[in-house]
């Protein structure tokens, strides 16, 4: 592979994402169970959710600032590295990333800091009010950027401006209610609660191994089990959503990922496992379930799916509309004052596959002077690679049933066995704990890898939507943030390792109240001590 | 959807360079003074406990703070996409720098206290400094070299070239504009720590450091204007301009000449922006030097949102020119989002915008009063 700048951006745009994804799962889940442990002590009174609650507190606040911190270069970099993608589609892009800072990230980020500080300043009450919006503020955060990210998968509610050469709004809701972007947001918050719950398994696992505070890991256990079976068993199933709706939104992701090449009878039968050749269009050593492949991605017995060749004789046709459709877009341009009607009307016609055609400026300065062979060329390249697609759906596919697993294990032993946990179980669940994280990445790899070489799912190419910058200037970056990015992942790292390792504080004020509360109640149901308050 | 033809795309385009100048302002005002707070940490705290306390004084509130930032560049990206494409990937290399100041800065405030070692907290220390002075002192070389023009043409297809470089963004104009910026905010920052910290060495050298940058800042203001009264060309939009055309920046023509302070005779009212500055600033050296914090953050804050207004409305219509290509310049009649987007963004703004300030309000109201060593030590959770 040739280090263009096309590559370079891709690279470092992949690597920040994934890294900002390492922060964003865990923030998401652990917010709803920090609020959760909240609601516990609030309803309870009992000291020990307290100390639980700010407990994993502390561990969020370690993870929810590298989360905010690499968000900002993740809205930055559409400007510095994608210009073009920005002015082509920051109409309807921008939107609901804008939306985000209005809705959700001020929520979270005005709020977060009264939660650490506002423990003495607070009523009980108001501090877990506090805590909820905190967590409401990062789940609807994921729920704009993924109307964001959907958008680029399923681009719809938009039309193609030819005076302003972009992409336009036309239909807000259409880009609100994208059926991808809903899928895809319930999958993706689904999988941060995984993560939080195997988090929160993990390190209370390892306390009980320890035996180290007992009570507040058998605890902690409970919540992060029965929490992070409904998470698991959602994520699997809206995951299926998510795929569903490629089927008939992102049909060439579907068949890369599948390792379809060719189209089968419905209802087709899915690949468990195999050796996809890109070079010879076949799979080696496939082992296929028969019907499966039909059943899950149309829910029907008869409906096809198309394979990959047949895709790209496809993507031969739209070229070469796409390149009418560009002849007319450079006469309505020259023509700005008059607007020929009949070319109006062709480009209205192939207007539609306008990104096609660009498909060619890999290749040609002009796509109408494209050569057959070079049409051949572009139509090949919107197969994306798809041994590394295959592979990564499998292993996040894999993953997930066995959150499910896990997940049921504990919840099963936890409300109908006598709390008791083997020494094997537990030593899974501690290393257990970067599972969800891999599964996460995997689908994020999916998801992204799947689209190319779009940005703009069928509307831009990805070669096409990066900035004018120097190879210089780009490796530069990518090499500050790669230096930049190790270093801060260390610190974070060994303080979770820190603070984990030294156990929650204890409450002394707290346990004080408690112990003189419960001195009390026995006290006046002897009956020998007259009723007195406790000092609190 | 018809529902957005009740405002003219001309009115809709007009208000939404005021939110840009809102967004703007409220970045600076808030998150201004945890910046300004960074760039003195060294100077004014000298023991571990002193930084601390320093540190504490915005701990709780510079996280809502950054929003206003992230929301800044939200609002370019929906309102002003073509400005957010230029300027990002134009001024690359100084984003970057940016960028990597801002990150810094978030992880300094939280995990800086998170170890005992001495090292470790004078790093930190360090990156704070870093995280505080760098964004501020490089926001104005930025406003700076959009007075100049930035070295940008568009071509047919509206792909942005950039045809300069990191060292070009440092011309003397600039330098002096990021100078002002800088000045202007770690005065803010001096009276936010003078209002907050309850510690008598602090406060001195805060006021002390204080007054002088606010000196800077008026004297360079006023630099600055005269620089532009007679060393720097304007732009001007010539032949018939269309407010509510399609938002092709090159459908339009613009020469370089003139001088942008001609915005002064075509909009006298607007002279109210620059004297706003220079009282606010004023005022708020005297606040310093006087002993009267809280009026000096109040003025400061007068004095910040005058300068940015200034900036704005010496350049209306133009929000970035091109130096080396007039015509492919930016202004507010031909770089905006399209009717619809900036209608819905607008219902978005309307709602949301009085709610985020009244919860805003809110914490700063649990919040009040000053910061003191025993805050320190009482609540875990403190940086």
């Amino acid at each position: 592979m040739e280090f263009g700048i096309v590559e370079l951006s891709r690279l470092q745009f992949a690597m920040t994402a994934m890294y900002h994804f390492l922060f964003v799962p865990l923030t998401l889940g652990l917010s709803l169970l920090i609020a959760i442990m909240e609601t516990v002590y609030v309803m309870t009174g009992r000291v020990i959710w307290r100390q639980m609650t700010k407990f994993w507190g502390t561990l969020f606040g370690i993870n929810f600032v590298l989360g905010v911190a690499t968000g900002i270069t993740m809205e930055f970099q559409f400007g510095m590295n994608w210009s073009y993608y920005s002015h082509y589609v920051g109409d309807v892009f921008g939107a609901p990333l804008a939306i985000e800072g209005l809705m959700a990230f001020f929520l979270e980020a005005t709020f977060v800091g009264l939660w650490f500080f506002g423990w003495d300043k607070l009523s009980k009450v108001k501090h877990m009010i506090v805590g909820w919006l905190v967590a409401i503020g990062s789940n609807f955060s994921a729920l704009w950027i993924l109307i964001a990210n959907g958008w680029m998968q399923n681009p719809v509610g938009a039309e193609f401006n030819p005076m302003t050469m972009r992409m336009e709004m036309t239909d807000f809701y259409a880009v609100l209610f994208n059926e991808v972007a809903q899928a895809k947001f319930v999958h993706t918050v689904s999988a941060g609660y995984v993560t939080a719950a195997m988090f929160v398994l993990g390190v209370s696992a390892w306390y009980l191994l320890k035996g180290r505070h007992v009570e507040m890991a058998r605890r902690s256990i409970a919540v992060a089990s029965s929490f992070g079976l409904a998470a698991a068993l959602s994520v699997v199933l809206l995951g299926d959503e998510s795929g569903y709706s490629a089927t008939h939104t992102q049909r060439m992701k579907l068949a890369a990922m599948e390792g379809m090449w060719e189209t089968e009878a419905a209802p087709a039968s899915f690949t468990l496992v195999g050796l996809p050749d890109q070079a010879a269009r076949e799979n080696h050593y496939a082992i296929h379930i028969p019907y499966a492949m039909g059943l899950i991605a149309t829910r029907s017995l008869t409906k096809e799916i198309p394979g990959i060749n047949d895709l790209v004789l496809e993507s031969q046709d739209r070229i070469r509309s796409g390149i009418i459709a560009y002849d007319a877009l450079m006469t309505l341009r020259a023509e700005r004052d008059a607007t020929p009607p009949d070319v109006l009307e062709t480009f209205e016609l192939h207007g539609a596959d306008l990104g096609y055609a660009f498909l060619l400026l890999r290749y040609v300065e002009d796509p109408r002077t494209a050569t057959e062979a070079q049409i051949l060329q572009a139509a090949d390249d919107t197969v994306p690679t798809v041994w590394p697609l295959f592979w990564a759906f499998r292993i996040m596919v894999a993953l997930g049933f066995a959150f499910i697993v896990v997940m049921a294990y504990f919840f099963i032993r936890t409300n109908f066995g006598k709390r008791d946990y083997p020494r094997w179980a537990l030593w899974g669940a501690v290393f257990a704990i970067p599972t969800p994280w891999i599964a996460a990445e995997m689908g994020w790899f999916v998801a992204e890898y799947g689209r190319q070489p779009w940005t703009v799912d069928g509307l831009l190419p990805t070669a096409m939507s990066v900035s004018h910058l120097s190879i210089t200037s780009v490796a530069l970056t990518l090499a500050g943030f790669m230096i930049f990015y190790t270093i801060l992942l260390v610190i974070e790292v060994s303080l979770m390792l820190k603070y984990i390792r030294k156990g929650p504080e204890q409450d002394v004020s707290e346990t004080e109240i408690a112990m003189a509360r419960h001195a009390h109640r026995l006290r006046t149901h002897d009956g020998n001590v007259p009723l007195g308050t406790p000092a609190e | 959807m018809i529902l957005h033809q009740l405002i003219d795309y001309e009115i809709l385009r007009v208000i939404w360079w005021g939110l840009l100048g809102v967004l703007l302002i409220g970045f600076a005002l808030t998150d201004g003074f945890d910046m300004g707070v960074g760039a003195l940490l060294p100077f004014v705290a000298k023991t571990d406990t002193e930084r601390r306390l320093v540190i504490n004084t915005v701990g709780p509130v510079w996280e809502g703070n950054q929003v206003w930032f992230i929301l800044g560049g939200g609002a370019i990206f929906a309102a002003w996409p073509p400005l957010y494409a230029v300027s990002f990937s134009g001024f690359y290399l100084a984003m970057f720098l940016v960028l990597a100041a801002l990150i810094l800065r978030p992880v300094g405030f939280k995990y800086r206290s998170k170890r005992e070692s001495a090292r470790w907290r004078g790093g930190w220390d360090w990156a704070l400094f870093v995280g505080g002075a760098v964004p501020a002192l490089l926001f104005g070389v930025a406003v700076g070299n959009v007075l100049l023009g930035a070295p940008f043409r568009l071509t047919d297809n509206l792909f942005s070239l950039y045809e300069g470089s990191f060292f070009q963004l440092l011309h003397p104009f600039a330098l002096l504009a990021g100078v002002v910026s800088l000045a202007m905010l770690v005065a803010h920052g001096a009276a936010w720590l003078a209002v907050k910290a309850e510690s008598p060495a602090i406060l001195a050298r805060a006021r002390h450091i204080g007054f002088w940058s606010g000196v800077v800042a008026i004297a360079g203001y006023a630099l600055a204007g005269l620089w532009l009264a007679f060393g720097i060309p304007g732009f001007v939009m010539v032949g018939e301009v269309v407010t509510n055309g399609p938002s092709n920046p090159l459908m339009s023509e613009v020469l370089r000449e003139g001088s942008w302070l001609a915005a002064y005779t075509v909009r006298p009212w607007a002279i109210i922006a620059p004297v706003m500055g220079f009282v606010g600033m004023a005022l708020a050296v005297r606040g310093l030097a006087r002993g009267g914090e809280v009026s000096a953050l109040l003025w400061s804050k007068l004095g910040i949102t005058g300068v940015i207004s200034s900036v704005g409305l010496t350049m209306f219509p133009f929000i970035m020119p091109s130096s080396i290509d007039p015509k492919s310049s930016l202004t507010v009649w031909d770089a905006s989002s399209s009717h619809l987007t900036l209608f819905i963004m607008l219902v978005c703004t309307v709602i949301f915008m009085p709610i985020i300030l009244l919860y805003t309000a809110w914490v700063y109201k649990v919040l009040w009063g000053k910061v003191d060593e025993s805050e320190l030590t009482s609540n875990k959770n403190a940086y």
